[in-house]
């Protein structure tokens, strides 16, 4: 990212939210490095990784309005529900698979995001389903005259299935207020965009279903701002739907399942990780006098607490009974 | 009681849901400005607007996921499929997320949609607009598949399955539409989904069926009834959840059981029928159950006489239920 100073400024965010907004990134990211200790501690069996695209995620949940928007996140939007309203002890309730998950009350693996009281929609593991659910929800508030705008996301490699194409055709029709957000970390697990998309760009696809579309540097999170917003604004005023596009990078491997270093040298994750949008984005608030190191040091000792104390409570927290099972497959 | 046929009483559910429920609204291809390609919603374009009768783009996992996502944020979808052919590129969405919204998100989401699909064959449709793809369906629990024979259970059914919290597959019997004819009341009523109903009473033989075979077994029943043979004639109605209570009453009842579906056999609905009775009324039979269903082919070729070779016809099912009288 540029190192620009007070660029926020330039894109109507002030000190206060971007600083948020850094505390959102460094809340998911030290979330995800938590998880990743407990599942090779043997402590929970699987952690899917939001690491490298935290600034994508919050950049792009700011944009919304977080007491009114519907969000459709998929497996990696950590920082998009923590942003969103999902707390840390939420997060540690569905990893250890708990009675009290909101998510799904220990029914799905963690990364399976749904929250109703904070309009986190209900979400499978079969990719980019939610694209159809999304333009769906943006469709009843039309019928219903509402003001709500609808924020979808997926990876790159979910953007050749069915679902975006028929989801973003039927949003482009009827010009729904969809925000299709892809976040392109270059590998859909082992695969990497060379071997995805015939296009350059996701973004590209945009044309197709008469909707702008436009790649950001993901790892910029005032920039994936200021095109969200742009996008949102649009969208609220009754202009329809846009395609964005994230570019960032996959820090980990796919998930506690996968070993990277099958499929990806170690050289290339190195470089990537100087470009941490942790680093960068710090760096840059440093710069711009909105951060200090001791106010850095505080925040990481307030979000370790935080942590401590969810981690805790879920380990302890009781797991629903067998007999629940059988619980909720139909309403009457 | 006025009479009306079936597809009358699928149009006047869905009128008559939209005139009482703002939230009740209807997608598909060509359900707008045409009216369905068989008129099952003709003039409701005209009567609810543009914004409540949507001509949605020719793709069939939309018309399932926008409609999911719709009932999802509490809307009351009706999505019609124009075949139950074309349902399969929709499956994903009916399987994998529909029925599973309320289970995995422990009660929070709900989706209450209902899909419409005309199915079943006889109609010089082929491979691609015959099948009866019910039993593909019939092993996921969070769907509820309902398959109506006349325009009375038609009308409640789908007033219910509109009205249900949970996803209702809906099959119409395409060849029912315009051939079956019925009373209907003209006040409101609703007809409770999961349950079977006795359409005859009979004391020597049971059949059980659903759809268009309903009304062959009936027929049948009268010549039978002239050779003094009395059948006893079940219409599952719902058959996914199987109304079992209904199916072992009836199987216990005469001892000798008929099971129907134009499906092909294996693994067909009547599989599962099957298998409750054997599980319940071993020693309530006196003979062995008999299953009528479509040969093992892929699906109905288009010549009439191969068409004519695959489907159930009222002889074969005459035949077969004295065959059964006579065991």
């Amino acid at each position: 990212m540029t190192m620009v100073k007070n660029r926020h400024i330039d894109a109507g965010l002030t000190n206060e939210q971007v600083l948020e907004m850094y505390e959102q990134m460094l809340l998911a990211r030290r979330i995800d490095e938590r998880l990743w200790l407990l599942n090779r501690a043997g402590k929970i069996p699987f952690v899917v990784s939001c690491q490298g695209q935290e600034a994508a995620q919050v950049g792009a949940a700011f944009a919304f309005d977080r007491n009114k928007d519907y969000i459709l996140p998929y497996y990696r939007d950590l920082a998009v529900v923590l942003s969103f309203g999902m707390t840390t002890r939420e997060i540690m309730l569905s990893s250890y698979a708990k009675a009290e998950d909101p998510n799904s009350g220990g029914r799905q693996m963690p990364g399976h995001f749904g929250q109703k009281k904070n309009r986190i929609v209900t979400q499978s593991s079969p990719v980019t389903t939610q694209v159809p659910h999304a333009v769906g929800i943006a469709l009843a508030g039309k019928i219903e005259r509402k003001d709500f705008v609808t924020f979808v996301s997926f990876g790159e490699g979910s953007s050749n299935q069915g679902d975006f194409h028929e989801g973003a055709n039927f949003a482009g029709v009827h010009k729904l207020p969809v925000i299709l957000f892809c976040e392109n970390n270059k590998y859909a697990i082992s695969v990497p965009i060379e071997k995805q998309l015939a296009c350059e760009n996701v973004s590209d696809r945009a044309s197709g279903y008469g909707m702008p579309g436009f790649t950001v540097d993901g790892n910029d999170p005032i920039e994936v701002y200021r095109v969200t917003k742009e996008a949102v604004d649009r969208a609220r005023k009754g202009e329809g739907p846009t395609l964005i596009e994230a570019v960032s990078y996959r820090l980990t491997p796919h998930s506690s399942d996968d070993d990277d270093r099958t499929y990806r040298a170690l050289e290339e994750v190195k470089e990537a990780r100087d470009k941490d949008p942790l680093i960068t984005f710090k760096a840059y608030l440093l710069a711009s006098d909105v951060l200090t190191e001791e106010m850095d040091e505080q925040l990481n000792k307030k979000i370790e607490v935080i942590i401590n104390e969810a981690t805790e409570y879920a380990e302890k927290a009781p797991y629903a009974k067998p007999e629940d099972a059988l619980k909720y497959v139909y309403g009457n | 009681m006025p009479v009306i046929s079936y597809i009358e009483a699928v149009t006047q559910a869905i009128k008559e849901e939209m005139e009482k429920d703002d939230k009740v609204f209807i997608l598909g291809e060509d359900v707008g400005v045409k009216g369905g390609v068989f008129k099952a919603t003709t003039g409701l374009y005209e009567q609810f607007g543009s914004d409540r009768v949507i001509d949605a783009p020719l793709a069939e996992s939309a018309i399932a996921g926008v409609g999911i996502g719709a009932a999802m944020y509490g809307l009351k979808p009706i999505a019609e499929m124009q075949f139950a052919d074309f349902i399969m590129p929709a499956v994903n969405q009916i399987v994998s997320e529909a029925a599973k919204v309320r289970y995995r998100s422990n009660n929070d989401w709900t989706c209450p949609i209902v899909i419409r699909a005309p199915y079943g064959g006889g109609v010089h449709g082929a491979l691609y607009h015959s099948q009866s793809v019910e039993a593909m369906f019939a092993n996921t629990p969070g769907l509820k598949i309902v398959m109506p024979s006349t325009p009375y259970d038609v009308k409640g059914l789908l007033k219910a399955a509109i009205q249900d919290p949970d996803p209702v597959l809906f099959f119409e019997h395409k060849r029912a539409y315009r051939l079956i004819k019925g009373f209907v009341p003209e006040e409101d009523y609703v007809l409770p989904i999961g349950k079977a109903d006795v359409k005859r009473e009979g004391e020597d033989i049971t059949v059980i069926t659903y759809g268009l075979c309903v009304h062959f077994a009936l027929q049948a029943a009268e010549k039978l009834a002239e050779d003094g043979i009395s059948a006893h004639i079940v219409d599952l109605r719902t058959v996914y959840p199987l109304d079992k209570e209904a199916i072992i009453e009836a199987a216990s009842k005469t001892g000798k059981v008929l099971l129907i579906t134009e499906d092909n056999k294996e693994g067909s609905i009547i599989s599962e029928v099957a298998a409750i009775i054997a599980e319940n009324c071993l020693f309530d039979l006196d003979a062995p159950i008999m299953r009528l269903a479509g040969e093992e082919i892929p699906a109905m070729p288009y010549a009439p006489t191969m068409e004519k070779f695959f489907l159930i016809t009222p002889d074969k099912v005459e035949k077969e239920m004295r065959k059964l009288a006579e065991f």
